[in-house]
């Protein structure tokens, strides 16, 4: 994965697959970090069915709209989420149902979105690229590329401002890393030491383009330290060594050590959206990737330290295509918003501005 | 910054400057609400770009008079999150042509979170920015593009022409939910006038009747509306009434008042300092045939700058700009 990425230096690389000790066979799901690993399996697995279910549901015509499928990055966003708690604030961008799954937003409410129902978490004015989800601090479902990294100043900011021990994470591209706004939103940030925890999901692709066609430098974690924040790579396709290395930037940030950047190394095995003939990408790279799917290789892992079996994780897979199943049924059944409401929610009234 | 013009001492005639008059209004939302700070380029040291924020940071420190990098997308954006966490910031961009390196910030995120969230999300910041002609300062620097935020649903636009609006509107704008955009002409700062002690607050959503006429109604805002009451003036010397309405909000748009007032001149000139092809001169005005076709005993007149882009020389630039005699020769041209 270093070579495919390009230009990793040794400083800012954490290629290497961390394979923890687990249990025996014969106590698997009774020990703490066997049922955290079955979370995360779980939690890894919802988002690749849900997306999966997306996409029989955009060819069926049931959804519309611009579609950027997560499928393979899974692991960035549930390993991630594990650092950050309620208090903290996300901000996304368009390709965001993973973050807003792992943020918890429940998939009944993401689907309904889906469909532009009134149960959508935005009430049908969003769709997939504005998912939103107000009392959960998930600021978006940002479709302009790094339109949201000033958000996430702000939001960091105003927490700074009130001695909140609060994190703000910004999830965004290698394309935004291209931007004006992860620029000058990295420059605020860290002379102003504002809580904000970077990630940059970069999966080699901004939208057609190869990181190499779209940036002088590839190694983007190096770019970011020279920002004055702390700054590392990491192997975006590990769960565990996400989870590792956020918590570790998270851990930091609270304790008042400013912005800290992490670059995380992934690949998206779909393309861009739901329009795209991914004519860009030659197939033994794409076939090389998926042996590193972030799902199965937590799956065979956990096989391997007998955590896990065949039967089990059938049973989890069971369990998260009916729930699914479930939120497909509501999306359908829920109802329209009323054209007559049309107009809402363009300007509010004085007793909705936020306190 | 080269344009940067020094605040006048206080004068001892008992007047107030349009700038002091917004600094009072800023002074006053900073010590009543803990959560209102000023951020923006030069806002602290240098005492704001054109001397509006001189004293606060000594007053109220660093935390909440925020000097900002060059970073006009940043800044901007960086008060629509504390706005979403429940701060109540005040942006200052140097000039409305700076603002386009805003414009993502304003228009995708400022005016659009709360509709793209179905209504769970809210951003209520003031940005308060220069726009405008008159002082020489080339293209760059010169022109006149609230028009254009005017046209975008989500945010409230405002342009204070009078020292009593200076001075109450930022308490306005900060109690909106939204996001206010605010329009300070850079001809208006060193412009004084007597605070009326009665005026305590400002109807955001009402257009202001400057002064009353029978025979034409001007329809001005910000930096044109002295020009247009020095037009009307002139004209009351050749026995024409003329009224004049200061918008003061330019979005949304109080059509009751100005088409109130074509009804009983049943006359009308628009003086919008924006060129004028899709202009908000050409909104007020088809509002106007909308609303009063019937009752008009002219077409409507439009003063506007020329099209072209605001040059540097003196004689240039005004003949660029609306000036009281281009509206007094509208105003004959409906009247006749």
């Amino acid at each position: 994965m270093a070579t495919a990425h390009g230009g990793t230096s040794a400083r800012t690389s954490q290629t290497k697959r961390p394979r923890r000790t687990r249990g025996t066979a014969a106590t698997p799901s009774r020990t703490p970090a066997a049922a955290h690993d079955l979370d995360l399996l779980r939690q890894m697995l919802l988002i690749r069915r849900f997306e999966e279910r997306c996409v029989e549901l955009y060819s069926a015509a049931a959804i519309r709209g611009f579609v950027h499928l997560y499928i393979g990055e899974e692991a960035v966003a549930v390993g991630v989420h594990q650092a950050l708690d309620e208090r903290d604030a996300v901000v996304s961008t368009y390709r965001e149902h993973g973050h807003a799954l792992a943020r918890r937003v429940p998939p009944e409410a993401v689907m309904a979105e889906m469909y532009g129902k009134a149960t959508g978490c935005s009430h049908g004015r969003g769709g997939s690229m504005h998912l939103f989800d107000g009392d959960r601090r998930f600021y978006g479902g940002n479709a302009i590329v790094g339109g949201g990294l000033p958000l996430a100043a702000g939001l960091a900011l105003a927490d700074r401002m009130r001695g909140e021990s609060r994190v703000t994470c910004c999830f965004f591209g290698d394309g935004a890393f291209a931007e004006g706004e992860f620029h000058e939103t990295a420059n605020l940030a860290a002379l102003w030491g504002l809580p904000v925890l970077f990630v940059c999901e970069n999966n080699l692709y901004a939208m057609g383009t190869a990181l190499a066609r779209e940036h002088a430098q590839t190694d983007l974690a190096m770019r970011a330290a020279s920002y004055g924040m702390a700054a590392w790579a990491v192997d975006g396709m590990d769960v565990h060594a996400v989870e590792k290395a956020a918590r570790g930037a998270v851990e930091s940030i609270r304790a008042g050590n400013g912005p800290h950047f992490l670059e995380m190394r992934t690949y998206r095995f779909r393309a861009h959206s739901m329009y795209d003939p991914d004519r860009y990408r030659p197939k033994n790279e794409i076939e090389e990737w998926k042996r590193h799917d972030p799902v199965t290789g937590l799956a065979d892992g956990m096989r391997a330290a007998g955590l896990l079996d065949d039967a089990a994780l059938k049973a989890l897979d069971q369990d998260v295509m009916e729930e699914i199943d479930r939120a497909v049924r509501a999306a359908e059944q829920a109802p329209e918003e009323a054209a007559e409401d049309l107009l809402l929610h363009v300007t509010g009234r004085p007793e909705e501005a936020p306190s | 910054m080269s344009t940067r013009t020094r605040p006048r001492a206080h004068p001892d005639d008992g007047t107030t400057t349009y700038r002091e008059a917004l600094r009072e209004g800023l002074r006053e939302a900073l010590a009543s609400d803990d959560r209102v700070f000023l951020m923006g380029e030069d806002v602290g040291r240098y005492g704001g770009c054109f001397g509006v924020s001189l004293g606060l940071l000594e007053e109220f420190g660093p935390d909440r008079i925020r000097d900002t990098p060059l970073s006009e997308s940043a800044f901007v954006g960086a008060g629509i999150g504390a706005a979403l966490a429940g701060m109540r910031p005040v942006v200052e961009i140097m000039t409305v042509n700076f603002s386009l390196l805003a414009l993502d910030q304003i228009l995708n995120n400022a005016a659009t979170l709360r509709h793209m969230s179905g209504g769970q999300l809210g951003v209520p910041l003031v940005i308060r920015m220069t726009t405008g002609a008159g002082r020489q300062l080339a293209a760059q620097h010169s022109h006149s593009l609230e028009g254009w935020y005017a046209h975008i649903p989500g945010l409230r636009v405002l342009a204070p022409a009078t020292v009593d609006d200076a001075r109450h509107v930022l308490a306005a704008a900060l109690a909106d939910p939204d996001p206010v955009l605010l329009f300070e002409h850079g001809s208006l700062y060193n412009a004084a006038g007597m605070l009326d002690p009665a005026v305590h607050d400002v109807h955001l959503d009402r257009a202001a009747v400057r002064r009353e006429g029978t025979d034409v109604t001007i329809v001005a805002y910000g930096g044109c509306v002295s020009k247009a009451l020095e037009a009307a003036e002139a004209m009351a010397g050749e026995g024409i009434s003329a009224e004049v309405v200061d918008l003061r909000t330019l979005r949304p748009l109080d059509d009751a008042t100005i088409v109130g007032s074509v009804l009983r001149t049943h006359r009308a000139v628009v003086v919008d300092e924006g060129w004028r092809s899709g202009s908000l001169s050409a909104e007020i005005e088809s509002r106007i045939y909308e609303q009063a076709f019937f009752d008009l005993d002219a077409p409507v007149e439009r003063v506007c700058s020329a099209e072209v882009p605001i040059p540097y020389a003196r004689r240039l630039e005004e003949a660029a700009l609306p000036q009281p005699a281009d509206i007094v020769a509208a105003a004959h041209r409906v009247v006749s």
